[in-house]
């Protein structure tokens, strides 16, 4: 070596830091295994997406219905829009609208013969609905044809008729939750509990790894140990992080573009909310889990102390899945919503179905927030003492014991 | 080699050593009463050493001596119930083990990082800069001849390989000191003479280098100085020379007046064998054999003189077995 005296004294305090996470951002982001589980996952939201999208535009398709008179043309979308159908029609002659029924150029034909019978003429199935909707009109012709020989003014019998409609009134209101509320309540909640689950693991894998390995003790003998396990949280974290972002962006873009989200604002918001607490909910359960992992020495042992910890995160997620749709604020959900160890699988689900009130918000954050430094202590001292120990699992009170 | 007194500083290491190396007198690598105890097992007692600048030092004892511990406390992956390592006079720091190129014993690398990654995010972890971490990378892959396999993973290599790239992973920050854990273990003929080359080139450069070897050959060919270990404490320290001086030497005789009847009676001497003509005496340190030669002139011919020099593994084996009375105390 030519230059045996570099620059070695302008390492700062956060640059290994930096580091450290670098390396394992990059070792990651370039994994195949990890590339292929994220656009599994994307591909997973825009299906779900489009398969929504479709199964929507199916409610209030457009038919296109020709017919043989064209005074039948406002009568039958009205009875359409009635059992929830849009209709277009168009007057064409009897000929023609069945040619084109068979080339599906229209949906159906509606026909009236000389002796006022309807006939509806569909192409190989039968269209049920906009068969009721046929129905009606029907029944409307026939009932049209006995006023108007009785001398009576159909039109402004079939305007009563319309008008009489019972008014409903439930005595114990139940608020109805819109459809995109719910279901990106679930989405955020099924996102940040996937993203635990695996980016927790990811770190407590990652510390037994350096352990099985035993770079740990080379790595150590250069920087300090909360560098190392700062570094390897902070990351995994960003991995997380762009993952967590790439699925909210293609969730929000796809939902704006399909219209599966009317309500686009609110969806960013959520998306936004997601974000806030994929990382409050990342930090605290990645200092645990980073904890944990320094216990063992072998990936086999790891299990053992980080299904403890799993427990946490699946219980947030079975209350929430089970609870919070139908009720967001049952009590259970309420209260563990607040929790820090369950509020960021739980939160972003209520905020979503838009019924937390500020208070509860900011008291979730605020907890949170506060239990951070707390368990950063905790297991920064966990690691610090488990980390070069190598052989048998070492028991949590010793690592807490330990100088 | 040189003796352990003297002090390598100067012409070879050129002048551009600046910054830590400023003051080279005091560049001395120095292990001073370390104790450390496992609950009852007592790994260290009162473990005193030195290494100077430029220097390579042998560190020899049995499996469980306490050479891995002392190694792990200079490097601060492991804290001494008392006692202390200093460089420059100054208590070792994070500061200066960046510093330090150190090979665990426990080799340990990512398994599943290629190794030109590895090595260039170890020496920017030291503090090298992106470039100059590059640089040293594919420097010390081609000296130690593994740069063909820069990226495969360290899974991937031959064991003998990965104890090249563990060597470079020491040697890539371009280090000040350097700690090796058994470097030899597992290499190749071709492989030591690389690793001993390189070490030789280093403490050409003033690098003190401490390396523990159960190749004792090795480290007498190598070494400056040596130091022998026994149950957590040094129990010999310095040159060959100085090492064999404190020691019995043995004097083969092949003479046919049998020496058995009147060498016993010079003082520290004492016979150790005798097949025909041949006889094996063994003489205390400071006995002088001229004093054996010119009496066993006076009885008859002497065919044969010879003073056999210890080697360093005969040097060990007294050192260990002259205390098989003291209580074992690490296993």
């Amino acid at each position: 070596m030519n230059m045996p005296n570099m620059p070695l004294d302008s390492t700062g305090t956060w640059r290994p830091v930096g580091l450290v996470a670098m390396r394992e951002i990059t070792t990651r982001v370039s994994s195949k295994a990890f590339r292929i589980l994220t656009a599994i996952t994307a591909v997973i939201i825009l299906a779900v997406i489009i398969v929504l999208h479709i199964i929507s535009s199916g409610g209030p398709s457009v038919d296109d219905v020709g017919v043989t008179d064209a005074a039948l043309g406002q009568p039958l979308a009205a009875s359409a829009s009635a059992v929830g159908l849009t209709v277009h029609t168009q007057p064409v002659s009897e000929a023609d609208g069945k040619a084109q029924v068979q080339d599906g150029k229209l949906d159906a034909l509606v026909a009236l013969d000389d002796k006022g019978k309807l006939t509806i003429y569909f192409q190989k199935k039968v269209d049920s609905q906009l068969q009721s909707a046929t129905n009606v009109l029907a029944r409307q012709v026939a009932l049209d044809e006995q006023i108007t020989n009785l001398h009576g003014n159909p039109a402004a019998v079939d305007k009563a008729v319309a008008s009489a409609t019972p008014s409903v009134v439930t005595l114990i209101p139940q608020p109805q939750y819109n459809a995109q509320g719910i279901g990106i309540g679930i989405a955020a909640g099924a996102l940040i509990y996937m993203t635990l689950l695996t980016l927790g693991q990811m770190v407590a894998q990652g510390v037994v790894e350096e352990k099985s390995s035993r770079v740990v003790e080379l790595l150590l003998s250069t920087v300090r140990p909360w560098q190392l396990m700062a570094g390897k949280v902070l990351g995994i974290g960003a991995v997380g992080l762009i993952q967590v972002l790439i699925y909210g962006i293609i969730g929000l873009v796809a939902g704006a573009v399909t219209g599966v989200l009317p309500d686009i604002s609110a969806a960013g918001s959520a998306v936004v909310g997601l974000i806030v607490w994929y990382i409050l909910g990342f930090l605290l359960y990645s200092l645990a889990f980073a904890g944990a992992g320094a216990l063992v020495s072998r990936q086999e042992d790891a299990a053992g102390v980080v299904t403890p910890i799993l427990l946490f995160v699946i219980a947030a997620w079975v209350v929430g899945i089970v609870l919070v749709p139908t009720d967001p604020n049952n009590t259970i959900a309420l209260v563990m919503s607040l929790i820090p160890m369950f509020a960021p699988t739980l939160m972003p689900m209520r905020i979503a179905m838009g019924v937390v009130p500020f208070w509860q918000y900011g008291l979730a954050v605020v907890l949170t927030i506060a239990l951070i430094p707390a368990l950063l202590w905790l297991s920064g001292r966990i690691y610090r003492n488990g980390v070069l120990r190598t052989g048998a699992r070492v028991k949590l009170s010793e690592a807490l014991k330990a100088a | 080699m040189a003796g352990g007194g003297t002090l390598r500083q100067g012409p070879r290491r050129g002048g551009n050593h600046k910054g830590m190396r400023h003051n080279m007198a005091d560049s001395r690598l120095e292990i001073d009463a370390l104790f450390k105890r496992y609950g009852d097992v007592v790994a260290l007692r009162d473990m005193s050493f030195d290494v100077r600048a430029g220097e390579l030092f042998g560190f020899v004892g049995s499996n469980g001596a306490g050479k891995t511990t002392t190694m792990r406390i200079a490097l601060g992956v492991l804290s001494a119930d008392s006692g202390e390592c200093r460089w420059d006079g100054k208590p070792i720091d994070l500061d200066t083990r960046r510093h330090i190129g150190y090979m665990p014993e426990e080799r340990g690398l990512y398994p599943k990082m290629k190794v030109g990654e590895q090595l260039v995010y170890l020496a920017r972890l030291h503090g090298l800069g992106a470039r100059a971490a590059h640089a040293a990378t594919q420097e010390w892959l081609e000296r130690l001849g593994v740069a063909a396999r820069r990226d495969d993973d360290v899974l991937a290599l031959s064991l003998g390989n990965q104890q090249r790239v563990q060597l470079a992973a020491a040697l890539v920050h371009n280090p000040d000191i350097l700690v090796l854990d058994e470097p030899f273990s597992g290499l190749d003929p071709v492989a030591v003479d690389v690793m001993s080359a390189v070490l030789r080139e280093k403490c050409a450069q003033g690098v003190p280098a401490v390396f523990s070897s159960h190749q004792l050959d090795l480290v007498e060919r190598l070494c400056d100085r040596v130091g022998i270990v026994r149950s957590g404490h040094m129990e010999a320290c310095g040159s060959i020379d100085e090492l064999r001086s404190t020691a019995a030497d043995h004097l083969i005789l092949i003479t046919p007046a049998d020496p058995s009847i009147w060498a016993s009676e010079l003082p520290g001497v004492t016979v150790v064998e005798r097949a025909g003509e041949r006889t094996t005496l063994r003489l205390d340190a400071g006995t002088d054999d001229q004093l054996v030669l010119r009496a066993a002139l006076a009885r008859g011919p002497v065919r044969e003189f010879t003073r056999q020099r210890q080697s360093l593994t005969e040097l060990f084996r007294n050192v260990v077995t002259d205390h098989t009375a003291a209580p074992e105390v690490a296993a």
